[in-house]
């Protein structure tokens, strides 16, 4: 009997074992899922919990219940991956035996690893929304804010949604508007890129998007150290806050460290077309675990399980199959007001302007504010649930296409 | 893509003036492109560009100060100090490195 170990039920690690378990015999091989819990979070939606949108119970689902028939689920703690030996040591002791191991732990937020972010004005004055303990103690403070200094400040790339900080300004800025404290708040956007995105066409847009709505921009802004009231940069710039609101350092799980798998933020490095860690055979990494140049994002974790399951699979029944991940990556973004705009690229090309996912005919305007991107958005949460990770057919393209694109003039020449 | 000359040699550069060949890159023509951008190279600096160039075939990309503090033992507060504003930039140009991605 095979063994296909999945560390990670998350949203990589839940697809490509529903994936797989439809692809191989089940008399041939086991499937096992190992998470430290059983509560599946819907992370995209962490967004909304600080402006009091969603709460705990909108969000979290029982784990084991998106798992098809035939898949094993053990919760425990991760702490050893013995490459050399195929066995994974969870914490109490238990050991697994792996054919095929798939890494899937993704990435948190590690506010640990900047000197005092955790001082006594963590969870009152200084907050972090990738969590759902730290989004809704966010929620409590910007119910008591009066106005004042907000800096957002993101501590380093990458970060998983890259856009996420950026929408949550966009948001900030709409709620503030509607509770008339905007007028006596100081917005600041503090980011370490040397603008508001990495790409140049969407940088460009969600810049002047900041602007526009009179949000400061302190690019290059790296964080040395934050204290009770201010952020401090490498290069000596202080920004002073009444609130500060942080992306902390995202960084993989430190098991994979220990295993001797990860890079300088516990990433796996892996062949980014077929996602095999480097320098192993039977070890792949997927979603927001894998240091691939592309956004961690929900839709790339989709789409990378996807290959890699059929890859594996054909693999498996002696066809020829290599995963080819282009690093599709495709991204909602609330601008607030209840509009959103859509950002699709992969390796190879940045966001353009156009329609998703028919060219020409959308409905989805890519990179354009419009109120059926936001519905869109809000739609991907009953998507998730009941498409995504049960592995049924989605109507959208797991490779990026050109068409229905154009490159911006001053852009193209 | 375009080609300059520096120091005498023919390069190969992007349009910001970050060398595009690899192998056009050699130590000599490290001291005279930190001393296009102000900067005169100490051993300190020069551990840390080495750093960036031993990193860089295997990976395929330009180590970000992260990297260079945490795998090449370099804190990052000491690359601000050597190489001033935006050390990531300027050392990626200094070790004729593309520039750092910045990540997605
Ligand atoms: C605020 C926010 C907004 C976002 N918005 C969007 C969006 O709009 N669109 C989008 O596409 N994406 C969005 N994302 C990103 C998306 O949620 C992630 O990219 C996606 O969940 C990655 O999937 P994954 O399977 O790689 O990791 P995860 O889904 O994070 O799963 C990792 C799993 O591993 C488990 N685990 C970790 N360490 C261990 C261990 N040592 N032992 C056992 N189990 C362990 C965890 O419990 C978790 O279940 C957002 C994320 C955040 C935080």
């Amino acid at each position: 009997m095979g063994q296909v170990v999945i560390l990670g039920g998350g949203t990589a690690g839940t697809i490509a074992a529903n994936r797989l378990r439809r692809r191989l015999d089940r008399d041939e091989w086991h499937i096992t899922v190992v998470d430290a819990d059983d509560e599946h979070l819907y992370q995209p939606g962490l967004l909304m919990v600080p402006f009091g949108e969603y709460q705990r119970p909108d969000l979290v689902r029982p784990r084991h219940r998106y798992l098809a028939s035939g898949v094993r689920l053990v919760r425990g703690q991760v702490e050893l991956v013995k490459p050399a030996d195929n066995l994974v040591r969870l914490a109490g002791g238990e050991l697994l035996h792996y054919t095929y191991l798939v890494i899937a732990t993704g990435t948190t937020p590690r506010p640990d690893q900047t000197p005092g972010l955790l001082g006594p004005q963590w969870g009152d004055t200084a907050h972090e929304f990738y969590t759902l303990d730290g989004a809704e103690r966010l929620a409590g403070a910007l119910q008591r804010f009066g106005g004042g200094r907000v800096v957002i400040d993101v501590v380093d790339m990458p970060i998983k949604c890259p856009v996420a900080p950026l929408e949550f300004a966009f948001l900030l800025d709409a709620h503030l508007r509607r509770r008339g404290l905007r007028g006596r708040t100081e917005l600041t956007y503090a980011t370490p890129l040397p603008g508001a995105f990495t790409r140049p066409v969407a940088s460009q847009l969600l810049g002047s998007m900041l602007t526009d709505r009179n949000i400061i921009v302190e690019p290059d802004f790296m964080a040395e150290q934050v204290t009770g009231d201010g952020i401090v940069s490498y290069d000596g710039r202080r920004l002073g806050y009444d609130l500060l609101v942080t992306v902390p350092l995202n960084m993989g799980a430190d098991y994979v460290a220990d295993s001797g798998l990860g890079d300088e933020l516990n990433h796996v490095p892996v062949d980014r077309h077929t996602l095999q860690a480097a320098g192993y055979e039977n070890i792949f990494a997927l979603g927001d675990a894998n240091d691939v140049p592309t956004s961690k994002a929900g839709s790339v974790a989709h789409v990378e399980a996807e290959l890699f399951a059929d890859a594996l699979a054909a693999r498996l029944h002696g066809r020829p199959a290599e995963a080819d991940f282009d690093g599709h990556a495709n991204c909602f973004v609330e601008c607030g007001d209840g509009r959103a705009l859509l950002l699709d690229f992969n390796y190879d090309t940045e966001p353009l302007p156009g329609s998703y996912p028919v060219p020409g005919l959308g409905p989805f305007r890519l990179l354009r504010p419009t109120r059926l991107n936001h519905w869109g958005k809000h739609a991907f949460r009953w998507m998730y649930w009941h498409a995504l990770l049960p592995d049924r057919p989605l109507p959208l393209p797991a490779r990026m296409s050109k068409a229905g694109k154009h490159v911006p003039q001053e852009v193209a020449s | 893509m375009s080609v300059a000359t520096i120091a005498g040699h023919q390069l190969h550069v992007d349009g910001e003036g970050f060398l595009t060949e690899y192998d056009e890159w050699d130590e000599a023509l490290a001291d005279e492109l930190a001393a296009r951008i102000g900067i005169t190279l100490t051993d300190r600096h020069r551990a840390a560009i080495r750093f960036l160039r031993n990193d860089f075939p295997a990976r395929g990309e330009t180590a970000t100060l992260r990297r260079v503090a945490v795998v090449g033992g370099i804190p990052v507060k000491e690359l601000f100090e050597l190489f001033g504003a935006k050390p990531a930039k300027k050392m990626a140009y200094i070790a004729g490195l593309p520039k750092p991605r910045g990540c997605v």
